[in-house]
């Protein structure tokens, strides 16, 4: 099992969890965070003075998967979120040790 | 009723027909018993006089003769104190705009604490105004400066509601004169608490007040309105630009000298702006605020009086507009974006600017008092912030520059008014605001402190000072 956690361009959402959906992944948990890597803020101003925002909104994905599925979920999101710009964002894929579905108190694959 | 309609035919006929044949001659029918019903009431009529039962147009013919001789003038009177009712009302409806600005312009966690003084400085305001604030700021015949008010009593009695408290100039009661003067003492107070907001502290800002608006406020109305020194002069402020805007920004300046800026505002490196959490909450103010006006200017009539009524209301949404349009042109070119609250303060501006002059200018004087005064605004702002006089939402700006700009322009764009008294009416009330909000404020800071501190301004004044979280989720 994995946990692939994506961090894409917060108008890119609606896609990427369509995309999902095509391909069979019915389940993720979504939030709201703010970030940046090479994409750099921008500047604001206010009454009259400028500063600078180097935190942009981005939403964070996060899908637990059966390792078979990890490929597919990928090339999804890649394809969903791509723009070509700097600030597409990140994935990042995590080994899961175990998942309960509270319940019923399943365990392991049978829990995703 | 349903299988009724829903047969196709009622004896022959269409059912919705037979319905409507029905009903009409129902209707027919009962029209003659209801003419004999009033034949019938007629002779009892004439018979009412003998019996001598009191009917609407005795009670109508009471009210006149309370008024004495002043019954010929009792509907205009009437309509008159109906409107400065409903301008009281709408007056006390620009707290809820100083209230929803001074939120929006300030951060999240300082939300409930702009919100608490709010509450406080009208219900201080009013009550003190009662106390001892009413008759202070009108004590009749007196030195010209000072003359201290007691509270006030049954302002009914004696005449005191009827054509004979005022007349045309006062087309009001007793009671209606205090509830929409009790009105404009709060403001006074509120244009202060914008600008110390996020770092003063709540019980020195709540001393404060009491003293600005029970005492600083009616002493400084008094010299104008209550018939003092500079009523003597002919000085002219219709509505307040001078005695309660300059008066407020002024006394906000020396607090916020005494208070010191926010933390973190004024760096090395320049100025790091503390934006504001919720423009469609200060967008909301400001509209609140303009509409109120209409109670501010337009009360300040008086009277109902028609011609003057549609004068105030058009200069003030002239200046009010003109203003906005003057900030939005000068902001946007100094500043290479349009700003929304630059935009939302010049609307303030005009405002401020046409109270001292709504009744006498003309249509081309309110554009160009508006216009000059959101340009104004835009420039002082800025100004303040380089001295390093934070003011969070430009109060010292849009009421105390502005209030002097539309005090001087009255001489500038009316006939008939002196323009170094209006200079001179406008400095003396704003000095002394300024004086004794600088020496109040200075003792507060000696002895209570005037300062949460560094670490509860960080956390913000909604949890140090209240406990309490604006947005609980």
């Amino acid at each position: 099992m994995k946990l692939i956690k994506a961090i894409i361009k917060p108008f890119k959402l609606e896609e990427v969890k369509d995309a999902l959906s095509e391909i069979g992944v019915e389940g993720m948990t979504v939030s709201e965070v703010k970030g940046f890597g090479r994409q750099k803020g921008h500047t604001e101003i206010y009454r009259g003075s400028e500063y600078t925002v180097d935190f942009l909104p981005k939403v964070k994905i996060e899908i637990a998967i059966a390792d078979d599925l990890v490929t597919k979920v990928i090339d999804a999101i890649v394809g969903a979120s791509q723009t070509g710009k700097i600030g597409d964002g990140k994935i990042f894929i995590l080994p899961v040790e175990e998942a309960v579905r509270i319940r019923t108190g399943e365990k392991g694959e049978e829990a995703l | 009723m349903r299988k009724l309609l829903a047969s196709k035919t009622l004896a022959g006929v269409a059912p919705w027909k037979f319905l409507l044949l029905s009903a009409t001659l129902l209707f027919t029918y009962a029209i003659p018993a209801h003419a004999d019903n009033h034949e019938e009431a007629a002779p009892a009529a004439e018979e009412a006089p003998a019996e001598e039962e009191a009917g609407p147009v005795d009670d109508y013919q009471g009210l006149l003769d309370h008024q004495g001789e002043y019954a010929p003038a009792f509907d205009f009177f009437t309509t008159s104190m109906l409107w400065t009712c409903i301008a009281a009302a709408l007056v006390f409806l620009m707290h809820l705009g100083f209230a929803t600005l001074e939120s929006g312009l300030c951060q999240q966690k300082n939300v409930v604490n702009v919100l608490f003084k709010n509450v406080f400085i009208i219900s201080i305001g009013v009550i003190t105004y009662a106390v001892c604030g009413f008759n202070t700021h009108y004590p009749g015949d007196f030195n010209g400066w000072f003359s201290w008010g007691s509270m006030i009593g049954d302002l009914n009695a004696d005449g005191m509601d009827t054509w004979g408290y005022g007349g045309l100039s006062l087309a009001m009661t007793g009671f209606g004169d205090f509830i929409f003067q009790a009105m404009f003492a709060a403001t006074g107070a509120t244009i202060v608490s914008g600008a110390v907001a996020e770092r003063v502290k709540l019980s020195s800002f709540m001393i404060f007040a009491l003293v600005f608006v029970g005492f600083a406020y009616p002493v400084a109305g008094s010299w104008h309105w209550g018939g003092g020194v500079l009523a003597s002069m002919d000085f002219k402020d219709f509505a307040g630009s001078t005695v309660v805007h300059a008066f407020g920004g002024f006394g906000a300046l020396a607090c916020v000298m005494v208070l010191g800026p926010r933390k973190g505002k004024y760096t090395e490196n320049g100025i790091k702006p503390i934006p504001a959490h919720s423009f469609p909450l200060a967008a909301i103010g400001v509209f609140l605020l303009f509409f109120g006006w209409y109670g501010f200017n337009g009360g300040s009539v008086l009277s109902a009086d028609p011609t003057y009524l549609g004068l105030v209301f058009t200069t003030t949404t002239l200046g009010a507009t003109a203003g906005a349009i003057g900030a939005i042109a000068v902001s946007w070119g100094v500043l290479k974006k349009p700003d929304l609250s630059m935009a939302l303060n010049g609307l303030l501006a005009g405002l401020v600017g046409i109270t001292a002059n709504a009744d006498v200018i003309g249509v081309g004087g309110a554009l160009a008092i508006g216009l000059i005064a959101g340009a104004l605004v835009v420039g002082s702002i800025i100004f303040f912030d380089k001295i390093k006089i934070d003011d969070p939402v430009g109060a010292i700006s849009v009421h105390g520059v502005c209030g002097i700009w539309g005090t001087v322009a009255t001489a500038i764009f009316a006939d008939g008014f002196d323009i170094i008294v209006q200079l001179k009416g406008a400095l003396l009330v704003s000095v002394f605001a300024f004086v004794f909000s600088y020496a109040v404020f200075m003792i507060l800071k000696m002895t209570l402190g005037v300062r949460v501190s560094e670490e509860e301004e960080e956390r913000g004044l909604d949890i140090s000072e209240h406990g309490q979280e604006a947005y609980g989720s």
